[in-house]
């Protein structure tokens, strides 16, 4: 009885690490590579452990390439469209919930469905003509198309699950609407804010294909600045792995610390944007 | 007056829902500013031919007739259909026994499941160029790994052949943790009553999986591809930064074609279009799913009939 509950237990372990390897190897090849001298990557068969360890991979991609420059773009474009998709979607999911509108849901499922790319046609020509491009703003506005829909989308489910009976209470003793929103709703909401607030950032952090069309050489965003050393500056593999997971570790980070509420938005309403 | 007072009105006002306006109006107009304004410019655009430079032209459908004679827009559209088919296949079919695994009790279940979902949550561009480095046919660490098992060298994207199913390899060990997480909420809201009762009645962990958990986690499954569908037709970024459609033309989907068309040839009429119909293929592929979820529906009833 007990042999076959060890067997159980050990054919469980070695399932785990069959499922989670890919990923951990994955990353932890990632490591390897930024931290090792170009000849040490070049060699046959490929050394997993670095034989000696180069910091350098790092410092090389932290002072060139303006990498800074790139970080506050990233910062910029991910922290504005971020911050004004949760100004107005946290109140629309609010009065969406409340409305029951849930035609208007759809449109939110429309922006799900289209391509990135096609909002870039029309907006692109629509800056051309404003004479914004060489700023950051066309991308903030973009990055809306990713924000907005994920917090709209995640405060209507949160809203949803909040009781109307506090907010009834409210009113009936003398409250505005929008005191009600400010001191009731808003307070209850707060955890489903989170988790609005964590996936919007994530999916604007990593967003690609809004920098490649909209971003001259003054305004690329991280993902978009790690593209271009592939393609033009170097092709060294150490500082390409320390640029790259440079560029994903907040990202990463943010996913091992905020686990749960990642998992429960993603469970909710699976949203990805662009 | 008091007649009225007679048909009894309650001495509490009843609860009268406010306005909710002008919660949404801010939203309303960014939603229109950024999602309902481009879409119907981009109508507008594929009935002109407009190359950017020159002023456009009214040409009514004539860049929809266009499509099925540009021979590289076929071939695009093959593509994407194997890429999409092999993208919803593999991670939906990894992802369940993965949730199986994960629906089990163990420690640290937590941080195990925070690293699965790593792959899903990274910069893909910066995953690309990793598994770029991975791809190489002389240094590259797949080759090895290959060759510990007796498996001659790939070129992996470096050839047309092959460049799809390499694709697709990254695509799953991305995404296959959005699956798992999808399938892991339906199992965990199963009731324990029925495998209790399988239990007591002798039943075997194949037939449990077969007649207890399978149905009951059929919609999460069914969700999962939806959702991976809709997601693997737009795959842009992976492709991109890995091949950009080569070698040749051999993995470019629709979305690269489309991005050459708008922005290296700056053809935004054309684009246009391209874009209403790729819209089109997305909603068909949905309605399809649908269907092929209701007719297998209606054979477990005749099944079980």
């Amino acid at each position: 009885m007990t042999k076959r509950r060890l067997l159980n237990a050990v054919g469980m372990a070695f399932a785990i690490f069959v499922v989670v390897s890919p990923a951990v190897l994955f990353f932890l090849w990632m490591i390897s590579l930024s931290l090792k001298f170009e000849v040490d990557n070049a060699t046959y068969p490929p050394s997993f452990i670095p034989p000696r360890v180069n910091w350098g991979n790092y410092a090389a991609v932290l002072n060139s390439n303006r990498f800074t420059t790139y970080f506050y773009n990233s910062l910029i474009v991910t922290g504005t469209a971020t911050l004004f998709a949760l100004l107005v979607g946290v109140p629309a999911g609010y009065g969406l919930a409340r409305m029951r509108a849930h035609k208007a849901a759809g449109v939110i499922l429309i922006a799900r469905i289209t391509p990135g790319l096609s909002y870039l046609i029309p907006l692109f020509l629509l800056f051309q003509w404003l004479g914004l491009l060489g700023t950051l703003w066309p991308q903030i506005i973009i990055h809306l198309v990713v924000t907005v829909p994920i917090v709209i989308w995640i405060m209507i489910g949160y809203f949803e699950t909040t009781p109307i009976e506090l907010e009834q209470a409210a009113v009936i003793d003398g409250a505005t609407r929008w005191q009600v929103f400010r001191h009731v709703a808003l307070p209850i909401a707060r955890p489903g804010i989170a988790v609005a607030f964590i996936l919007a950032v994530i999916f604007s952090w990593n967003n690609f294909v809004f920098g490649i069309v909209l971003a001259g050489r003054e305004t690329r965003t991280l993902p978009v600045a790690v593209y271009n050393m592939i393609s033009f500056d170097q092709l060294s593999w150490g500082p390409l792995a320390a640029a790259a997971l440079l560029v994903t570790l907040p990202v990463l980070v943010l996913t091992v610390f905020a686990q749960r509420q990642i998992v429960a938005g993603l469970t909710a309403g699976a949203v990805k944007g662009g | 007056m008091l007649a009225e007072a007679g048909t009894s009105i309650p001495e509490v006002p009843a609860w009268r829902p406010p306005s909710y306006w002008p919660f949404v109006a801010p939203a309303l107009f960014v939603v229109s500013a950024v999602i309902v304004f481009p879409w119907a410019f981009t109508i507008w655009m594929s009935l002109h031919e407009w190359k950017i430079g020159a002023p456009p032209t009214f040409v009514g459908l004539a860049n929809y007739l266009r499509l099925p004679r540009d021979t590289r827009f076929v071939e695009s559209v093959w593509n994407t259909l194997l890429y999409t088919g092999l993208s919803v296949l593999l991670p939906v079919g990894l992802g369940t026994l993965a949730a199986v695994v994960f629906n089990t009790h163990f420690p640290l279940r937590g941080l195990i499941r925070g690293l699965f979902i790593l792959p899903m949550m990274a910069t893909p561009v910066a995953i690309a160029l990793v598994w770029t480095m991975m791809f190489h046919p002389q240094l590259g660490v797949l080759n090895y790994l290959l060759s510990l098992v007796g498996i001659s060298p790939q070129l992996w994207v470096f050839h047309p052949a092959t460049v799809i199913p390499s694709l697709v390899l990254v695509e799953t060990w991305q995404w296959t943790p959005l699956v798992m997480l999808i399938v892991l909420g339906g199992l965990a809201a199963i009731p324990a009553e029925p495998y209790e009762s399988a239990q007591i009645d002798g039943a075997t962990h194949w037939q449990v999986f077969r007649y207890i958990s399978a149905p009951m986690i059929a919609p999460f499954i069914f969700i999962a591809a939806m959702i991976r569908m809709i997601d693997a037709v737009k795959s842009f970024d992976i492709i991109f930064a890995i091949t950009q459609g080569g070698p040749g033309t051999a993995s470019e989907t629709i979305n690269l074609y489309l991005y050459s068309v708008a922005f290296v040839y700056y053809d935004v009429g054309y684009a246009s279009a391209i874009v209403v119909v790729f819209f089109a293929l997305i909603v068909a592929l949905a309605g399809s799913l649908v269907l092929i979820r209701q007719r297998t529906h209606w054979n477990e009833a005749g099944g079980a009939g």
